[in-house]
């Protein structure tokens, strides 16, 4: 090795930060542990970037950093070290800069709440977390990384734990994690099994000499599905999506780093991380792809009726997450990091923006009790709006570049997934327009701005989203994380503001580093993550990864492509920016020029509107059938069966047991001399009469 | 000369007589002379045995004992006389706080 990184002090600077904060922040003002928090972050980021510098003179790659051992068993040794190639370089930047501008942003937003101290402490603890899961260079330190990031947005949704629902929504997440979790720990175990290591490497140079599993499952396969298992609870896929919508309970801040930009993409990163093994498992492959398209769908749909700012903003994470899938999925996996990157700025902004108008208008969170905010707070108002066009996917925002790649990548595995894609980009284009309607355009619905939503009945008149109060039912009480109460509508300060406009910069030139080749660009995104994902590939595709890495960009996986496959593409990108373009209409009529439809809309196809505005009963349904029964049988059969009639009651057996023979030996010890001497005697006699019977045997 | 046996029926004899006044009496002299008795009992077989096998060592045990004893007795009545100080009686059945 003759460069030394030091790629452990990424992860651990932030860690630093969340040590000093938790143990000593009680007693440091807010300037103070805002200082310390954001040094620490962004030192991480600063040395992100320099990393980043340095690496194109890295001898080979992926470059692994080993600082310690860890366990040793026989043959099987897991080691400390972390490894640095293309993909997890693209992660390490996403995460450190858009973690570091979402601290800043924190800052101003979180000034007025109590408990300063711990929040920069949990976010740190994140940073660290995250950090080490895209920097590991073994499954089980990616695991680490990967429970620890549990850890922190569990303690982070839960961060108002005065608020029942807050405690909730955090244990709620912990759990459905876990199911995640213990498909990604199987699927370990069936690593070790099989290879007797975790390291990445040595997994995939193992794996590399397998055929693709085309007929049958094999165990290829069994792991594939396993680690997609824990990439759906992590990344809030079908089935296990119902997290994600709840943890919007924490601050916003939070749902903009974890539950937006950072955490719920490491599900992403690890299907892209393990490649390999996917490629070689097309069935399992399959399940991701459908997975994918289907989340993308379904959650963009609940997206249309709801009516909390974070709670869309949450049904569209879940669906643009639901579009990375597709693209691991069919096998796409750069076009799945890139739009997890695009998607990482300008779903942060969105999030960051939200709260800027919550900030704004005092706490409240329904977007009914908005409207025509553009004039108040213009900045919030710029940002927010480049970051709708951009996942919207209207050229030439970051937001479409990705997407394009992906309906272009699915079409070409199936005009199914294709489809799909497309009426989810429609879809996804009509809701966020909507909110973007409904909170920044029309009449102020809101009460006077120093009443902070309390009021939920007031008649506010005619307004257009009069039929949303259908969807009372599934939308939570409007509650008030911003107890600060200055009265008036007012544009966030400075702090919150840089951020915003720095992730609006980067949503709107993102996308340009991987413009396809069908529109004059180089793809340079897609190269450069190339050697990651194409050096691998399958035994089957091996004579297209030769003609990949000197063929045009964009189609380098599929090898060298005509002309006219190009004039196709741009042809379909026209009608993936067509559906954008008229997701933008219908929300403008609707929500803009006739706020009247929606009502009537929603009145005739009512039944179907219930069932939207209700997030399909999903919840209701896993509380039926998994969750009540659950704690029926925990509480007759391992509470009051187990726990109480084995447990308990064999300690509480032998107690009693112990405490009747000694209550009957104490009567020995009486007091009386004479009863000593008969004991004696007879213990006496009793040795005396074993050893003649001994003697005379 | 006289069985050995002779000597050993008489030392159980002792012995029983005083294990047996060891556990009815309830005067604690009598108890005290009934250790005595005891000791005495077993002495009876020592010195038996030791003209029966012409070993000196018998004698010299014997001779052990009875230093032991003395000390003992001479103890012995000293907490006596310190309990009846105390208590005003000899009767062992009244003297029972040592218990749980």
């Amino acid at each position: 090795m003759t460069r030394n990184l030091h790629l452990w002090l990424i992860p651990l600077l932030p860690l630093a930060g969340a040590a000093i904060n938790g143990l000593l922040g009680k007693r440091f003002s807010r300037t103070v542990v805002a200082t310390v928090a954001n040094v620490f972050c962004g030192a991480a980021f600063v040395m992100s970037v320099w990393v980043a510098a340095k690496f194109s003179s890295l001898p080979t790659l992926p470059y692994v950093e080993t600082v310690a051992s860890w366990l040793r068993s026989g043959n099987f040794s897991i080691d400390y070290s972390f490894s640095l190639d293309q993909l997890s370089l693209v992660m390490l930047l996403v995460v450190s800069g858009v973690g570091f501008l979402i601290h800043i942003y924190s800052i101003g937003y979180m000034w007025e709440e109590g408990g300063y101290y711990r929040f920069f402490s949990y976010l740190n603890l994140f940073m660290f977390f995250m950090l080490t899961l895209v920097l590991a260079s073994n499954y089980l330190l990616m695991f680490v990384g990967w429970e620890g990031v549990g850890l922190a947005s569990y303690l982070l949704i839960g961060f108002f734990f005065l608020r029942d629902s807050a405690a909730a929504a955090g244990k709620k997440a912990f759990i459905v994690n876990r199911i995640g979790d213990c498909g990604f720990l199987i699927a370990l175990f069936l690593i070790i099994q099989r290879f007797g290591t975790l390291d990445f490497e040595r997994v995939f140079d193992a794996v590399k000499p397998y055929a693709a599993e085309t007929s049958g499952v094999g165990f290829l396969t069994a792991i594939a599905i396993l680690l997609m298992v824990g990439a759906a609870g992590k990344s809030a896929q079908i089935p296990l999506y119902v997290w994600l919508p709840d943890a919007m309970e924490g601050p916003t801040p939070v749902s903009a780093l974890i539950h937006a930009a950072t955490m719920v993409t490491a599900g992403v990163y690890m299907v892209a991380r393990s490649h390999v093994i996917f490629e070689r498992a097309p069935s399992a492959l399959m399940v991701v792809a459908i997975i994918g398209a289907l989340t993308a769908f379904f959650a963009a749909t609940i997206g249309i009726a709801q009516t909390d700012i974070k709670k869309v903003l949450a049904y569209s994470t879940i669906s643009q997450l639901g579009y990375m899938f597709l693209a691991c999925g069919v096998a796409a996996f750069s076009a799945g990091i890139f739009h997890l990157m695009t998607h990482a700025f300008f779903k942060g902004l969105l999030f960051l923006a939200a709260g800027s108008v919550i900030h704004a208008v005092g706490g409240e969170q329904d977007m009914r009790k908005m409207g025509g905010l553009r004039k108040e707070i213009p900045v919030t108002f710029w940002t927010m709006t480049i970051a709708t066009f951009a996942i919207a996917g209207i050229p030439p925002l970051a937001g479409f570049f990705s997407k394009d790649e992906i309906l272009w990548r699915a079409y070409q595995a199936s005009w199914a997934y294709w489809l799909v894609g497309l009426a989810t980009a429609f879809i996804t284009s009509f809701y966020m327009f909507r909110l973007w309607f409904m909170t920044f355009f029309g009449e102020y619905r809101g009460a006077a701005g120093a009443s902070h939503g309390h009021e939920e009945h007031a008649g506010h008149g005619t307004h257009p989203g009069r039929d949303e109060s259908l969807a009372r039912t599934g939308a939570p009480p409007p509650h008030s994380q911003h107890a600060h109460g200055h009265g008036g509508i007012h544009e966030s300060p400075w702090v919150m503001l840089g951020p915003l406009v720095v992730l609006a910069v980067l949503s709107f030139v993102g996308g340009w580093i991987g413009i396809p080749g069908s529109l004059g660009g180089g793809n340079h995104f897609d190269k450069f993550l190339g050697p990651v994902f194409r050096a691998t590939t399958p035994a089957v595709n091996a004579e297209h990864a030769q003609a990949g890495e000197s063929a045009p960009p964009e189609q380098t996986t599929e090898g060298t492509e005509p002309q006219t496959e190009h004039s196709t593409e741009i042809m379909f990108t026209g009608i993936s920016v067509a559906a954008g373009l008229l997701g933008l209409f219908l929300a403008w009529l609707l929500y803009h020029r006739r706020p009247e439809l929606p009502g009537r809309i929603a009145a005739s196809a009512h039944a179907l509107y219930i069932a939207v505005a209700n997030k399909y009963w999903i919840d209701e349904v896993y509380a039926a059938i998994f969750v009540k029964p659950l704690i029926g049988i925990s509480g007759f059969v391992f509470w009051r069966g187990i726990d109480q009639g084995v447990i308990d009651a064999t300690l509480d057996g032998s107690a009693d047991g112990a405490r009747e023979l000694s209550d009957n030996l104490r009567h020995m010890q009486s007091g009386n001399v004479r009863s000593y001497a008969g004991w004696v005697a007879i213990g006496a006699t009793a040795v005396i009469a074993y050893m003649v019977w001994v003697g005379t045997r | 000369m006289l069985p050995l046996s002779y000597y050993l029926v008489l030392s159980a004899v002792l012995f029983a007589c005083g294990v047996t006044g060891f556990l009815i009496k309830r005067n604690i002299i009598t108890i005290f002379m009934s250790i005595e008795l005891m000791l005495n009992g077993v002495n009876l077989s020592f010195v038996a045995f030791a003209a029966k096998w012409h070993q000196l060592s018998g004698h010299v045990f014997v001779f052990f004992v009875m230093v032991v004893a003395a000390a003992e007795a001479a103890v012995g009545l000293a907490i006596i006389i310190a309990l009846f100080r105390t208590r005003e009686t000899l009767n062992i059945d009244q003297v029972n706080l040592l218990k749980l």
